[in-house]
Order: C-alpha cells, then structure tokens, then sequence
C-alpha cells in the first residue's frame, strides 16, 4: 500500500476516554466559530487527508508554502491550511480553543502555538498566483479576519451533513476498501461537476491502466453556480449503475472545499488523494482553474516539473476529450484525426445550461440520458421552488 | 549475532539523489548516503516512539475492531 504523504496516516479523531478529557478541556476554552473551508479542513486534518497536517498551519509553514510549495520541513505541499480568528482578543499561546461548526456545535480543540498576521496578498500571488478581486480564492481571502491561529487540532466530532453520508469514506476506509478489492494500484478521479462523456472516457482509459478507480467528487464548499453537490452525487450514482463494471470502481465523497487554485491545488488534490491510498491521479485539462486564470495545461505542466519520486503519486495527464464523429467513438486531439469542430460533439457549459433548462437533453455523445435527466429535474426543481 | 556494521545498496531516483547532493551542501552531511540514513532513522524512530506512547501524536492505525466496522460499511455501500 503506498504510503501517506510524509510517511504516516495522521488520525486526529479523538475517540473514548481521550475525547472524554478534550470535551472536558472544550469546556472550559474560548469558543472559535469555523467558516465553511476551515470546518472541511478540520474534518479533511482529523482523518488524515492532509497528512502529514496534524493541525492549522503556523507562520514558518504558510512561509514556506507560499514561497516554494513546501512545508518549513522541506516536504512537499500546495496550499495554505488556515485558520483565521474571529474576534477572540485574549489569547495566549500554550491554552485550548474550542472549535465549533457555524451552527454552533463543537468539533474539537485548537492546542494554540501561534498567533500571526495574515499576508493576504503575498499568500493569494503565491498560491493563487493573483491578488486580482474576481478570483474566489482571492474574495474568500478577503472575506476573513487578519489575524491566523495555529497548532495541532484534535477532533471530538466530525462536522454532521445532510446527505452522502454512506459515501464519506476517510482514508483509513478507502485503504482496506483497496487492500480487500485486491487493487495495488488505484487511479483517483477529482471531480466538482457532473460526469460527462468526456471525463467517463478520461475515467475509463485511466482504469485501463490501474487496477480500480476512484471517483471521488469534491463536496465541500465551491462557487454558488456549481452544480450542488447532491445533484452531483444522484448523477453518479445513475452514471456508475448502468457504464462503469462495479467491481472496478467505487464512489466515495471528498470533503476539501475548492480553492480555485489551478496548478497549485492539482498539487494538493493528488497529496491527499495519495493520502486515501490512491497510486494514480488523473489531471485533466485546466485541473481546479477558475475563469482565465489559468492556461488549459498549467497544472499539467506544474505537476511535470516535480520530482516523481517525491510527489509519490503518479499524475496522468489528459487532453480534452470529445465525441469523433468519423471514428464514431471518443477521442482526445491526441488521438484523433478531426481537425474541424464538424467533426466533433463538442458543448459549451452555457449551451449546455441552455438546453438542460429548457427540458432538453444534450446530444447521447456528450452526456448520458440519465445523466441529463438528472440535471433537468434539478434545473426544474429550482426554477419552481418558492422564492 | 547481527552484524550491525553491515551495509546493503538502496537504489533510488536519480533525480532525487541529484537534488539531495544539493540539499547538503554545507549542511554538515559529507554524503548523501548519511542525509538518507539520517532521514529513514528519524522516521523509523518516530513509529516505534508512536508504538510505545500512542496518545503522544497521532492515535494507532486501525484495530481489529475498526477494521470489522470499516469492511461492514464497505459491505452496505456493495463494494464488497
């Protein structure tokens, strides 16, 4: 089984006697309410996704991540895991702070290390590499405090959701999934929109290649014209029932919310997706980007210049697909002779919004019928819920 | 008896190896050879601290127990 990311599964689910004595510790601490991202981190650093994190970051990391994608130890590592205060004036280092969900219900403990400004714009160019205000990364860093808290973390509960629950699968699951199924190697599938013909063909020539796939969706917290989560998850489910061999693949949720940081987040996606004991990791084109930031083949080229060796897991790098229409069959540019946009299916995001909203399917060559209808009763749902 | 003294070869990336050459200069190491044992003796020594002090850091993998709870659950998703 391939190791997590710097060399040890982290597990900061307190459980027993242990949480015991942290509740009672809660009891007596300041109380921090998390935002959305920071409660997908706590939930992603208790149950060893961002191994080897074992809490929010300090001063010396955030430095080092910023500047050279690495923590201060030198290990490999992508993006800042931040956690920023909210009013708490007397703290000192040394003492606890509770941490609790935005409804108010307590998740774990802050072991406080440090406290330390935030450098927004230095951290958005270097991570994000733009300090422009359109950028959802950039007005996420506008929207918090500016003041970070760092230290180890441990949890007493996981944040509670209202839907997938039996497909939240930490990273201790997916590797006895992968141990029983008898799969060495396992390509991951990160994915915050629905499964198109496209991305099932990436899926499928990827599984070519491994032993079992991961379809493993994003389901924290990402841009309000997202298509929602759930309206994700009910398209896999009718996706994988009936065009993926079940005993190849499963389905599991990913709890990270999105930082919209092209290059630099590919870079994360993959280090935790070692973490849940993935070989292989599928970086399609403009991977994690948001509007124009970033070129189509930016995060590819930033994952071809790391070390292999240290990365630890192995990136495979897809073309944009499409439906051939003289060979009848899927094909990227790479290996196929179109050259013209007659010759291929090929849909705009808007048109295809256009089309689902008005009750129409989309060519069988660029989603599935199921697929389709799936997002029609959503778009439907919508248009008639009550204001 | 062990022999503690002696020494087996570990290939690795040629590429990392490049990069810890640079990484040591002038840091004290006279080899790359020591920075690797260094670094696989820090690590080997952190499990074995783990294993004796488990409240210490991170909590132990998983029991017998928690890995019954986690096939139950793989089992009711239908994945085995």
């Amino acid at each position: 089984m391939i190791p997590a990311h710097g060399g040890r599964l982290i597990n900061r689910l307190a459980t027993g006697t242990q949480r015991e004595a942290l509740l009672a510790r809660a009891k007596a601490a300041p109380r921090l309410k998390l935002n959305a991202r920071e409660t997908s981190d706590l939930e992603m650093i208790a149950v060893g996704a961002l191994s080897p994190l074992e809490g929010f970051m300090g001063s010396a990391d955030l430095a080092a991540v910023v500047a050279r994608h690495r923590l201060a130890n030198g290990v490999l590592w992508a993006m800042p895991v931040t956690l920023s205060n909210k009013g708490l004036g007397a703290l000192r280092t040394g003492q606890d702070v509770a941490l609790e969900d935005e409804g108010g219900r307590l998740l774990g403990l802050l072991e406080l290390q440090e406290r330390f400004n935030c450098a927004k714009d230095n951290e958005a160019q270097g991570c994000l590499g733009t300090t422009d205000k359109s950028h959802p990364g950039v007005q996420y860093l506008d929207s918090i405090g500016t003041e970070y808290l760092a230290g180890p973390i441990w949890a007493t509960d996981l944040p509670k959701h209202d839907f997938a629950n039996e497909f939240r699968l930490a990273p201790r699951e997916t590797r006895v999934l992968f141990k029983a199924k008898g799969w060495n190697t396992v390509v991951a599938f990160q994915t915050r929109n629905p499964i198109h013909r496209a991305h099932e063909y990436l899926t499928k020539c990827a599984l070519e290649q491994v032993d079992g796939l991961l379809i493993h969706p994003l389901v924290g917290e990402t841009k309000s014209d997202d298509v929602p989560a759930r309206v994700r998850m009910e398209c896999y489910r009718v996706l994988l029932e009936k065009y993926y061999p079940k005993q190849r693949v499963a389905l599991a949720v990913y709890p990270q919310a999105m930082r919209y940081g092209g290059p630099r987040e590919a870079l994360f996606h993959a280090i935790c997706r070692k973490n849940y004991g993935c070989t292989h990791f599928i970086v399609g084109r403009d991977h994690a980007g948001v509007g124009s930031f970033y070129g189509s083949f930016d995060a590819q080229t930033f994952m071809k210049g790391l070390d292999p060796a240290e990365l630890g897991i192995q990136p495979l790098m897809f073309e944009n697909a499409f439906w051939d229409k003289r060979a009848g069959s899927m094909a990227t540019s790479k290996t196929s002779a179109a050259t013209q946009p007659e010759d291929m299916v090929m849909l705009s995001g808007t048109k295809v919004r256009e089309m689902l909203r008005a009750g129409t399917r989309p060519p069988v060559e660029f989603t599935r019928p199921e697929v389709a209808d799936v997002l029609i009763a959503a778009l439907a749902d919508k248009v008639n819920a009550p204001a | 008896m062990p022999d503690h003294n002696h020494k087996v070869t570990v290939k690795i990336p040629r590429p990392l190896y490049e990069r810890i050459q640079q990484v040591i200069e002038e840091s004290g190491f006279s080899c790359p050879t020591d920075f690797i044992v260094f670094v696989l003796r820090d690590i080997v020594g952190d499990r074995a601290l783990e294993k004796a002090d488990p409240g210490a850091g991170a909590r132990p993998a998983k029991t017998n127990e928690e890995i019954a709870d986690i096939r139950r659950k793989l089992h009711n998703l239908g994945y085995l």
